[in-house]
């Protein structure tokens, strides 16, 4: 077992253009699928008033908050548009389907 | 003293003949015209945009009646001149009416060209011509079945593109070795056939046909090799042939066409001619451009100067298909005095090919990039000697001279005179003199005021680059509200675009109306899965991941991320068995809030999304389904105590409130949908301000509709009475029905009725039964559909990903 991830499922759990969250002890972590097979997570919560990023409309590279419509940028974390505001970004690993988060993600939630 | 002007035709020709005459001598004639076709005047060059949905009829109108009305214009629609008695200077029409004239035009157009074989008569087969023919091929192509269309040529391909989009299987057939070998040289004739059977269209070409087939209909066409093709429909578009034919029974010299000199006489001093019948320099035309330039000298000779004078000028063909780029201009033959230039890019599917004679441009051919096409004729036209520019001409405009990237730079450069509009014949100085003398400041006043881009259309790019240098940032391009930035198009055109081509998936929306970006975005993917939902209701599969969370998992989200759940509540009736059925789920789930709606039900405020199925588990075993007040659909009907109880009701309100809502609930709309129910005028259900309301009077129910009371504030508009509660509950569903049809995604009905005008929708709701009828059964049909209790359907496992985590991690680590 590599030491260095952990597991969290296979990326067919996660409908195409959706989400799906991770629960950790630190919060929740948004892992999202994008309509090219892509898989990105960050932190399950929005930097404009903390909603739920998991729960919002996935399109391209990108979310758009469930909340009030901020679009935030799957690759960076980063708000898009006017918007000022960034969330942390989370590695993830894609082999052959099966999806895994870094560990070091968690110390730094920790943190 | 007044003289009359008789007018033979309504075609696009003498339309302009008119408009230039009524601006240089007003009132000098009295006009009368006749026309065979029953209608206005409209844009002939636009009926295979209408056969392919991309426009309406309406939308190609050059004159509405209006127009004749204002200017006293006396016009015979579905009247055919059959005789000219040019003694007494009178004309007769097929249903009798005569008219004297002192001036007489000829505009009779062209007839199509039929060949000549066995079962041309055969009902079936038909011409391309006019609406008629556009509407006998829109019939025909509701079954789907097979068309075959003879001729490769514009009209040909533009026949078939439109009957390939509305679903028909096509085949073109063509005799000669390439299509549209007129205007295209073998190699871009070879790229057109390709994008052409991309399209699923099948192309033969050397094809000769020998028979039409069918016994009674058409049902195939026999070659000359012995191959037989199935078909129920054939169009032929093989050419067609100036109509002068009246003209020569009355005795006026007729060679190919009507005979006419640069000023549009024919043999007859009192008789012009122009248009397509008529034949000038030994020349006859088919494009409007210059039949446009014979308006123009008609109507100054009418008008008493008579200097202008036709000259022949080379006209640029293009083809109006969507996505197919091509153009062609002048003369592109090889010969031993000729040079050529050419560009191919098979990538990009680009072709380039330049004619030159004595270091002149003589011929241009251009498929796939045809942006530099109106600077390459603007150099043919003036006949520029390119040996300066040779090595880098076939590049385009953007290459001469300082290279630079931006598209409206090449448009800039472009001397004051060349040419943008070709139909028109309109010059780059004359748009952006008009714009700024005028202060003219959208796309639609430019073509009322220029004419530029009012015909084919295919300059309208050009002319809005114009736009965008003359005004800079005070030019919004968007006449129409684009959906939104991945794409140019409006709600309505997209929703015509979605019935017209078909379009049952999100993917084949974005693809086939070239959306901007890949997957779309959270403005458009809502907007598009609702249309879809409501067009297709029995073929689309909704997509989930486009709905705004609430709809997704049928619970409001609150700004905690907790959510909400409102159960139906029938009229706003409830018991005490469903009372104690939510105290208990309250209880369980420990349920921090419980509020008693404006929507008279009740909100359980505050819980979690993983224990969403076991609350509504809990509900649905007492009889509860979902309130959807989180839908955009139909929400609450509320209602007052009605006759039953209260001692000024006039119906049973609260029965009828009852009735509409379990008959529609479930029912997907633009926007939120609300109505109200009142059993007297004092009206304590407050349906004056729904979207829909009844006010119920002693001599029946009053349909209201279109008020709002959130945003905005407005008493709502009636509809009409009605006598019985049946009635009541046909109209309310025929009015959500026409709403749910033409409605943009998130406009409330008050605004929607603002759009299209109370009166009428009056007229198609109150007074017209057969609208009405099909209306009430489409909803009716898609509510087959629509009527599954979603909580019920996630209760027994649907969508079970969105209600759990993926995975609970780092607990065990954490406690290491
Ligand atoms: C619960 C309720 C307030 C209450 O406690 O009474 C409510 C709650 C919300 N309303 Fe409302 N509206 C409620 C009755 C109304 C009414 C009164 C009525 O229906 O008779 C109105 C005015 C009538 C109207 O719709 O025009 C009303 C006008 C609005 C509006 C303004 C809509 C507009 O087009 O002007 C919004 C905002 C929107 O939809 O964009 C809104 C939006 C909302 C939202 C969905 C805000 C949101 O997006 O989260 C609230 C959801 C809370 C939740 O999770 O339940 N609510 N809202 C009422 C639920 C009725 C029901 O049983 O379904
Ligand atoms: C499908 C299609 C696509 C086209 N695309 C283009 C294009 O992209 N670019 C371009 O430049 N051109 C195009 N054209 C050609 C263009 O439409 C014609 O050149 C132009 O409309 C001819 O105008 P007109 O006034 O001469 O005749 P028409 O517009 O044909 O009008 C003639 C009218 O006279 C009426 N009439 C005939 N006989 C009588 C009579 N005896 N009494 C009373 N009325 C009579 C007819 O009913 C008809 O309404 C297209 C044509 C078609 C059919
Ligand atoms: S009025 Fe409606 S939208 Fe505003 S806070 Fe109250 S419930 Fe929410
Ligand atoms: S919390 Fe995400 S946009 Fe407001």
């Amino acid at each position: 077992m590599d030491m260095n991830w952990i597991a969290i499922g296979d990326i067919n759990d996660i409908p195409l253009r959706g989400a799906r969250c991770v629960k950790t002890p630190q919060g929740k972590i948004a892992v999202f699928r994008t309509s090219d097979n892509e898989v990105f997570a960050i932190e399950d919560h929005c930097p404009h008033k903390g909603g739920p990023l998991s729960q919002g409309i996935v399109h391209a590279k990108a979310v758009t908050c469930p909340l009030h419509n901020w679009v935030i940028s799957l690759e960076t974390g980063k708000a898009l548009g006017a918007d000022q505001g960034e969330v942390r970004t989370i590695r993830v690993r894609n082999e052959d389907g099966t999806l895994s988060i870094a560990r070091e993600s968690l110390m730094m939630a920790a943190e | 003293m007044t003289q009359k002007l008789v007018v033979i035709g309504n075609g696009m020709a003498p339309g302009r003949m008119l408009e230039h005459l009524l601006e240089q001598a007003p009132g000098l004639y009295d006009v009368t015209i006749f026309n065979a076709e029953p209608r206005v005047n409209y844009d002939r060059i636009m009926l295979s945009p209408v056969l392919s949905g991309e426009k309406t009829y309406e939308q190609i109108v050059i004159h509405g009646d209006g127009w004749y009305i204002e200017h006293g214009i006396t016009l015979y629609k579905g009247h055919r001149i059959v005789s000219i008695d040019r003694t007494r200077k009178i004309v007769t029409s097929d249903h009798g009416v005569t008219e004297s004239y002192d001036k007489l035009v000829i505009a009779t157009g062209s007839v199509p060209f039929i060949i000549p074989v066995s079962g041309k008569d055969l009902p079936g087969v038909i011409t391309y011509r006019d609406l008629d023919d556009v509407q006998a091929m829109l019939l025909a192509a509701q079954s789907r079945e097979k068309a075959i269309v003879i001729g490769g040529g514009l009209l040909g391909l533009e026949a078939a593109a439109g009957l390939a989009s509305r679903g028909m299987d096509v085949t073109v057939l063509h005799v000669m070795p390439s299509l549209m070998e007129r205007q295209l040289d073998p190699a871009a004739g070879y790229l057109l056939q390709k994008a052409v059977e991309e399209r699923g269209i099948k192309v033969i070409c050397k094809a000769n046909t020998k028979a039409i087939i069918g016994d009674g209909k058409v049902e195939g066409i026999e070659l000359d090799n012995g191959t037989i093709i199935p078909a129920t429909l054939v169009v032929m578009a093989v050419g067609i042939r100036p109509n002068a034919g009246l003209a020569k029974e009355a005795g006026l010299a007729v060679n190919r066409g009507i005979v006419v000199d640069a000023g549009m006489q024919t043999s007859d001093g009192d008789i012009l001619a122009l248009g397509e019948c008529a034949e000038v320099g030994g020349m006859v035309y088919g494009l409007v451009a210059p039949l446009y330039e014979m308006a123009r000298i008609a109507a100054s000779h009418l008008a008493g100067d008579r200097t202008p004078a036709f000259v022949h000028s080379d006209t640029p063909t293009k083809l109006k298909v969507t996505g197919i780029n091509l153009f062609s201009l002048g003369d592109f033959a090889e010969g031993d005095d000729r040079e050529e230039i050419v560009l191919r890019d098979a990538t990009a599917g680009v072709y380039k090919r330049l004619v030159l004679r004595d270091n002149r441009i003589i011929g241009t051919v251009l498929y796939g990039e045809t942006a530099d096409g109106a600077w390459f004729n603007d150099l043919k036209k003036k006949a520029t000697d390119v040996s300066e520019m040779r090595e880098t001409l076939i590049f385009g405009q953007a290459y001469q001279g300082a290279s630079t990237l931006d598209p409206t730079a090449a448009v800039a450069a472009l001397p004051d005179d060349a040419e943008i509009c070709g139909c028109n014949g309109v010059c780059k100085g004359k748009i952006t003199g008009a714009i700024t003398g005028k202060g003219l400041t959208s796309l639609d006043d430019v073509r009322a005021h220029t004419k530029a881009s009012a015909s084919c259309g295919s300059c309208t790019g050009l002319v809005e680059q114009l736009m965008t240098i003359t005004l800079g940032d005070a030019y919004n391009p968007a006449a129409v509200q684009p959906m939104c930035t991945c794409t140019d198009l409006g709600h309505d055109d997209v929703r015509r675009l979605i019935k017209a081509k078909g379009l049952k998936t999100i993917p084949a929306v974005m693809q086939e109306l070239e959306w901007k970006t890949s997957c779309g975005c959270a403005k458009c993917r809502p907007a598009l899965n609702y249309y879809l939902v409501c067009d297709w209701p029995d073929e689309y599969a909704d997509d989930y991941q486009s709905r705004f969370i609430n709809e997704r998992v049928h619970a409001n989200i609150q700004k905690d991320g907790t959510y909400s759940v409102v159960p139906r509540m029938w009229g706003g009736v409830t018991n005490s068995g469903e009372l104690r059925a939510i105290a208990d789920v309250v209880d369980k789930f420990e349920i921090p809030m419980v509020k008693v709606t404006g929507g008279q039900r009740i909100d359980l405020l505050g819980i979690e999304k993983e224990d969403l199925p076991g609350v509504w588990a809990d509900l649905g075993k007492a009889g509860f389904i979902s309130g959807q007040a989180y839908a955009k659909g139909l929400r609450t009907v509320k209602t007052c105590v009605g006759s039953d109880w209260c001692r000024f009701g006039t119906q049973d309100s609260t029965g009828l409130g009852i009735r509409i809502e379990k008959f529609m609930w479930g029912s997907w709309t633009p926007a939120k949908l609300k109505l109200a129910v009142s059993g007297c005028p004092r009206n304590c259900a407050e349906a004056t301000c729904k979207d829909i309301g009844i006010i119920c009077v002693d001599s029946g129910f009053e349909v209201h509709f279109a008020g709002a009371a959130g945003l905005d504030i407005k008493g709502t508009e009636v509809l009409g009475l009605v006598k019985t509660e049946d009635e009541a509950l046909q109209y309310i569903v025929a009015l959500t029905q026409m709403y749910r049809e033409q409605g943009r995604y998130l406009e409330r009905i008050y605004k929607w009725a603002k759009r299209i005008g109370l009166d009428e929708i009056r007229r198609q709701i109150m007074g017209d039964a057969d609208k009405r009828q099909a209306y009430y059964e489409r909803f009716v049909f898609s509510q087959k559909y629509a009527q599954v209790d979603p909580w019920s359907e996630r209760v027994s496992g649907k969508d079970k990903h969105e209600f759990r985590p993926m995975a609970t991690v780092g607990y065990s680590e954490a406690a290491e």
